[in-house]
């Protein structure tokens, strides 16, 4: 077994690009993290690549191969698809790869193309992502999804719908100065609760974007970093995944993610850490509610308490634990594929001190990513250590 | 698209059932209800999975409002869809009437019903 380490990490702006192909995004994304790696593309083994809905947004399949290609790699590559943690799952694999001798410098990554659609087809896309026998065919939503577990999580623990508009305006604030984020701006709690509703409880305001990018991360082994004198502090010290039941009916319980719960343990053990070892983390927000779960099932906070925590500050960047701290999907925005690993090219500048807001976390040695599918019906964590 | 006609066998079968009123779930031998198609139960991993009749009514566990849809149910909103519990089985069903009056707790019976977009037969609830 050897040591995972981040080489390179590479982000598209994040936003609307209705016009441009996912296999450019990733070009994009991809070429910015070798060239930010200074790893020669002659030594890249694999490209493991996250997409969710290609083959409806641009009638594209078989998409690994195109993913390679757009990098001018002459490698093996494969699609991975687990919805909203597709690149999760990718770096997932990859982790594995490389800390099993498999390959010593694989490319990870995702991008997504959703803006070329109307709205109402993005959501028939996203909707997917649910069972399509027990769920979309009754007309739910993925927001409605979400939705239902917001009512069971207030009916069970409490809390309101303007401890969640704290979350987002809390994103939102740590989305200024992102250079790659779809929302670069401030709003206020009066805001999220006045805008129009999707699907009660939840306002436009506390849904994620619809957004169009890519993000890519260069792994490579401790050994090859050593002998070709790649700058790697970052290290993935733990990798884990969890499952549950794709339909919301056939859960215990509503107002809980216990995949995330899963992944996380799974995570902690093999890096040798503890929840309360943890400086930092961005999580799965595409929804307000789904930080709140997130927060929980990662062991920060006990089950019903995490409803609280940014709007009582633990959270904001100048709280004991920041939550997203590149705007997460709320501000940043959620091209679905590319989330994954966009949320470990964040954690990987805010470790090594190259991103707007590192200043908040300038002590900080462990950091967690947390990436959801569906209705964390598969979840996917990392764990992010920086020698400094 | 699915060729003229074809069904999803199990589920298409289970909601003819309950259309004509003798709706069913599986139900293994250590009491877990899921909906067809199954081979196996997935909370236990038990093979043994017994047409059991549902229940007449249910009470709703978790709803929303659904404003913004996709286009097969875009003449519906705004339309609220709830998961419904009836013992050892949940249901997920939409409540096309009493919109204001959906909240968690209420007893409801399932019902087929049709999406006023397409047309298609869909899970519903009616308060009872």
């Amino acid at each position: 077994m050897t040591n995972v380490r981040v080489a390179g990490v590479g982000l598209t702006h994040f936003g609307r690009h209705p016009e441009r192909t996912s296999r450019d995004l990733f070009a994009e994304a991809g070429l910015a993290a070798l060239d930010d790696a200074g790893v020669d593309r002659d030594d890249v083994e694999g490209v493991y690549y996250g997409n969710f809905m290609g083959a409806l947004a641009e009638h594209q399949g078989h998409q690994g191969p195109l993913a390679a290609e757009a990098l001018g790699v002459d490698a093996p590559a494969t699609r991975y698809e687990s919805a909203c943690a597709s690149s999760g799952v990718a770096l997932r694999q990859a982790v594995k790869d490389v800390r099993n001798g498999e390959a010593d410098v694989l490319v990870v990554g995702g991008a997504e193309r959703m803006n070329n659609l109307e709205t109402a087809e993005s959501t028939e896309a996203l909707a997917i992502a649910a069972d399509e026998l027990y769920e979309v065919r009754a007309g739910v939503t993925f927001p409605g999804a979400y939705a239902m577990m917001a009512n069971a999580y207030f009916e069970e623990f409490g809390g309101s719908h303007e401890d969640l508009a704290h979350v987002a305006v809390k994103n939102h604030e740590n989305a200024v100065g992102n250079e790659h984020a779809q929302y670069q701006k401030e709003i206020t709690v009066e805001d999220v609760l006045e805008s129009p509703p999707v699907a009660e409880p939840l306002n436009l305001y506390d849904a994620c974007p619809v957004t169009d990018g890519a993000s890519a991360v260069v792994l490579v082994s401790e050994d090859y970093a050593n002998d070709h004198d790649v700058e790697a502090p970052v290290a993935v010290t733990g990798t884990g995944q969890g499952g549950d039941n794709m339909a919301l009916q056939d859960r215990d319980d509503m107002a809980t993610s216990p995949a995330a719960t899963d992944a996380a343990a799974e995570a902690y053990a093999e890096a040798g850490v503890t929840a309360a070892d943890v400086d930092f983390a961005e999580v799965h927000d595409c929804f307000t509610i789904a930080e709140v779960l997130a927060v929980e099932s990662l062991g920060f906070f006990e089950t019903g308490e995490g409803v609280a925590a940014a709007r009582r500050g633990v959270t904001t960047r100048d709280g004991d634990l920041p939550v997203n701290l590149s705007g997460g999907l709320k501000a940043k925005g959620h091209p679905v594929g590319a989330t994954g690993t966009s949320q470990v090219a964040e954690l990987t500048r805010l470790l090594r001190g190259d991103h707007h807001n590192s200043e908040y976390v300038a002590a900080a040695d462990v950091a967690v990513a947390h990436n959801a599918g569906g209705t964390v019906a598969s979840a996917v964590v990392h764990v992010l250590e920086v020698e400094r | 698209m699915t060729a003229p006609g074809v069904r999803d066998a199990g589920y298409d079968d289970f909601v003819d059932a309950l259309a004509e009123g003798e709706g069913y779930y599986l139900e293994c031998e250590n009491g877990h209800g899921t909906l067809p198609p199954r081979r196996v139960c997935p909370h236990c991993g038990s093979r043994e999975l017994v047409e059991t009749a549902l229940p007449e009514t249910g009470t709703i566990d978790s709803y929303t409002v659904v404003h913004v849809a996709a286009p097969a149910f875009a003449d519906d909103v705004p339309y609220a869809v709830a998961v419904a519990d009836f013992g050892a089985v949940r249901l997920t069903g939409q409540l096309q009437s009493d919109l204001d009056a959906v909240e968690t707790g209420l007893t409801v019976a399932p019902r087929v019903g049709k999406s006023e977009t397409t047309g298609e037969r869909l899970l519903t609830f009616e308060l009872r």
